[in-house]
Order: C-alpha cells, then structure tokens, then sequence
C-alpha cells in the first residue's frame, strides 16, 4: 500500500519541537517547584519564598513599578494611538512605523543610550526607581501603542457618525462608543507591558544601579543558587501569565504586536 | 475655524514630542559618535576615532559577528519549522489545531525569563549541559510561534480551490503545496522571517542562560560592559555609540528602501 501524504503531517516537526522544548521545560519547572533538594516531594519552597519579609517587600516594589509604568504606557500610547487612528493623514502608518523603528535597535544599546543620557544629566545612581520607569516606559512604548492603533482602526467610523447624529457630544462619544470598543487593545497593551515590567531585569540592573530589584532578579539570582526556589518564582510568574491571559480572554492581533505586518 | 486648527496643532505637537523624546538619546548618541570625545556633554572635534576603535577591536567584532550568525541560523530553522508547523495546523481538525496553537502561544505570553529559565534547567538536568545548540533552540522557542502567527493569518486569507485544483490537473501535494499554496503565504512567511531576526538580535535574557561559556552577543558584551566595567571602560563604552549609530542607520535605510519599494509595487499593479 502506497503511503498517502497528508499536509496535516506538516505540523509533525513542529509538534514534536513544542512537546521538546515547551511543554517538558514547564513540567521540569513544575517538579522542581514542589521539591527539596533531596527531590523529595514538599511545599518548602512556597512557604519559604511567602515567609521572607524582605522577598515580600520586593514583590510589592516590582508590582508597584510595574503598575506605574503601565499606567504611562498607557497615558501616553492612548492619545498617540487616537490621533493616528482618527487621523485623515495619507502617510499615518508612516509616523506608526516612525515609533516602531527604534523597537528594532537593540534592546541592550537602546537602554544603553539612555543610560548615557542619565549619567550626562546626573541622574544616574541618583533617581534609581525614576530612572527604571522612565527606561522600561520608553522600551515598552511600542508594545502599547501597537495593539491600541490595531483595535482603534478596527473601529467602524459610521459609529462615529452616528454617535454624533444622536446628538452625542465629543467627549460622551469617546466615552461611550471609542473607549468601550477599543478595551480589548488596551486589555492586550496591559499585559504585553506589565509583564516584562515585572521581570525584565536588564533595564533595572542598567539605569536602577542594582539598587533596583523587580521579581525578573530573583530567578536570577537564584539560578545560580537554588534551582528549587528559582522554579517556584518563574511557577508563581506562569499562573499569574495564565490567569491574566484567561480573564483578558486571550490575546487579540498577536502577529501585530511587535509590528511583524506593518 | 480657529478652534479646529488649535486642536490640530495641539495633536501634531503631542505626536512631535513623544517622537522626539524617544529619538533623543539615539540621535544625540549619533552626534558624540562622531566627535572626539569619551565623555557626552563635553565638546569635541569631529572625528571617526570612535568607529576606527569599534572596528578595530577583534572582541567587538567576534561578538557581532556571533550575533548576526545566530540571528539568521535560529530565523531560517524557525522560519521553516514554523511555516510547515502553521501549514499542518492549518489543515488538522481542530482539537489538533487548538492543543498545538495553545503550546505554541506559551512562549509568546510568558515572561522570556520564565522561558530562559525552564530551557536552562531542562538542558542542565538531562544531561546536554549549555552549547550553542542549546541556544540556538533557546531562540527557536521564542522566534518560531511569532512565524506561526504571521504566516496563519496568510493561509486564512488563501483560497483553498486552488490547491485542489492543482491536484486534480495532476500536481503531486508537494508540487501543489510549493507551487500554488506557498506563494499565496510567502508575504507571511517573510514577515515572520523579519520578525526573527529582530526577536534574536533583541534578546539578552535566553541567550544568558542557555549560551556556551565564553560566547558573546551584542546584547550580553553590552550588558557586562556597562554592568561590571573593565580598564578601559570610557573607551569601549564609546565604541558602542559608533555601534548603535551604525545600526539604527541601516534600520532606517531599509525601512526607506522597503517603503519604496511597496510603493513602486502599488503604482505599477495600479
């Protein structure tokens, strides 16, 4: 019998590198989470990681720069993303792209360059947590902007009209068609920026002068420590990834958000 | 009248200053880079110290060297597996098709570090230790699901006759798939290729824990530079103004050049 090609099997190599190199890590993950360096089965880590003050304390920190960094991310990239959306500008995606190109420098030199901006002013070292949000706002910038612009365009501009025709003032337009209509890109902005806010360690290491620790630092810190603790960290990080994807409801425009089809 | 053309204003000088504010420290590193001094904010003459020293340091080199190759190796293997992976999804039932999609957005919606982190563990613990094949599929993992996504929305949009069209005129599938469904894609295919790159030539966090010892990126030599610093610190540090000046320039000198190129394709189909 002459084998029949199926184009499902296509996805073959593709399942198999997942299985691999995705799902094994997180299972890896999970079992030294809940065991002891013994490999005996145990809740140690957890209560332990709970039961530090000073661990505690940093997690609060972490959450509030995160918070704040989102919240301008989110001041900002809203009007810029509002303006270019309901602009009647030919080259609009110009000016998008124009907030997108620096994206495409390198992550580690465009902190850099902040950094040498800071040193030059004499903030560096001084305003450790300034510094940190300032830098994580402008690298995450982009991340905001992108899916807001998406969703903004999505929006039918007849609603607009209509908002309008129904005697509806500008703003109570905004209020009650625009924001409502645009919350799945701001849903989605949120958790793109947020995240990395709580664990990209690079921009607090460079322009916090270490003195800035965020949740990132810790599995850090312990990889070169405690394997144990380390995976409970990153395990807490994965639930809190999980249930923030499913109460956003996934993530909309994915293949937009770092500006792949612009 | 008057109050529309304030309003107008008002937006363009909003949109000009966040502009400005996040091209300020690229384009003032720019300026120093080619002026002769170590230190921004001192004057200097204009000169090309700073690019002869970058170009002229063999460590700076190797690491730019290794960044480069590791960006295209782990885009090209992810470009392929991710393509044929979207292909297959594509026409799996659709249980199938959502368990893979759901493995393949975890890279996408975790924390890189959270990634990093089970990678590094996983190699360590079964024994393969860190090499540079480690690494390469440490940026596989984080570059192939973005191929997926920017090639599934292509496949969508394709029309699925033509496929069945070319078997019935006697195309065997591969022929079919190469000939009639591949070009449909390729947009996608080649936006998810670029978006690799610059996934791999970004990362820091992957490349830290699953690299071989001694193995630089431009992400990770920047880093440590900055971080520890060595000798001759002011040197180095200002080598890579003359590095990030050079980038940014070829970055805007293919986004010109793809712009033109999109608008010659428009006027000529018009």
């Amino acid at each position: 019998m002459k084998l029949r090609f199926s184009r499902k099997t296509l996805c073959i190599p593709y399942a198999v590198f997942l299985v691999f190199f995705v799902i094994v890590p997180m299972l890896v993950i999970l079992v030294y989470a809940f065991t002891d360096r013994n490999m005996g089965f145990s809740f140690g880590n957890f209560v332990k990681f709970f039961s530090d003050p000073t661990k505690l304390s940093t997690i609060v920190y972490s959450i509030v720069i995160a918070l704040i960094t989102t919240a301008v991310c989110l001041l900002i990239a809203y009007p810029v993303a509002y303006i270019l959306a309901r602009s009647k500008m030919k080259q609009k995606h110009v000016v998008l792209m124009l907030f997108v190109v620096p994206m495409w420098i390198n992550f580690v030199l465009r902190v850099n360059a902040i950094r040498e901006i800071f040193n030059w002013i004499g903030l560096l070292g001084e305003a450790n947590y300034f510094n940190t949000v300032f830098g994580m706002v402008y690298d995450f910038l982009p991340f905001m902007i992108l899916p807001l612009y998406t969703t903004l365009m999505k929006i039918d501009g007849s609603l607009y009209e209509a908002a309008a025709d129904l005697g509806g003032s500008a703003f109570n337009g905004f209020m009650r068609v625009t924001l409502p209509l645009s919350l799945p890109g701001v849903m989605s902005g949120v958790t793109m920026v947020f995240l990395p806010s709580m664990t990209n360690y690079v921009v607090s290491d460079m322009l916090g002068n270490s003195m800035v620790t965020i949740v990132g630092k810790f599995i850090y810190e312990y990889f070169g420590s405690d394997w144990h603790m380390g995976s409970m960290v990153a395990l807490i990080l994965l639930i809190v990834v999980f249930i923030s994807t499913w109460l956003t409801g996934g993530f909309q425009s994915e293949e937009n958000v770092r500006g792949a089809n612009l | 009248m008057r109050k529309e053309i304030a309003i107008k204003c008002l937006k363009a000088a909003f949109i000009g200053l966040i502009l400005l504010l996040l091209y300020a420290p690229i384009l003032l590193l720019a300026v120093y880079s080619f002026l002769s001094t170590d230190i921004i904010g001192t004057g200097g003459s204009f000169s090309f110290v700073h690019y002869e020293k970058l170009f002229a340091d063999p460590v700076i080199l190797e690491m730019i060297g290794n960044t480069l190759l590791l960006a295209f190796l782990a885009a090209l293997l992810s470009t392929v597996l991710g393509t044929l992976g979207a292909l297959g999804m594509f026409y799996c039932k659709k249980r199938t098709k959502a368990l893979i999609h759901g493995a393949s957005q975890i890279p996408v919606i975790n924390a890189e570090i959270v990634t990093a982190l089970a990678l590094a563990i996983t190699f360590v613990s079964v024994g393969i230790g860190k090499s540079y094949f480690t690494m390469l599929i440490g940026h596989m993992v984080i570059c192939t699901p973005f191929v997926v996504l920017s090639v599934m929305p292509k496949l969508k949009q394709m029309d699925g006759s033509l496929y069945e069209a070319a078997l019935d005129l006697g195309a065997s599938p591969f022929k079919a798939l190469w000939k009639v469904v591949l070009p449909q894609i390729i947009p996608g295919v080649i936006s998810g290729f670029m978006l690799a790159i610059t996934l791999s030539l970004d990362d820091y966090i992957v490349t830290v824990y699953t690299r071989p010892n001694g193995f630089e990126t431009i992400s990770t030599y920047v880093f440590n530079a900055t971080m520890r610093g060595n000798a001759h610190t002011a040197e180095t540090l200002s080598s890579f103004w003359a590095l990030t000046t050079i980038i940014f320039l070829v970055i805007v000198l293919f986004v010109v050049c793809s712009n033109l190129a999109g608008r010659k394709k428009k006027e000529g189909s018009k």
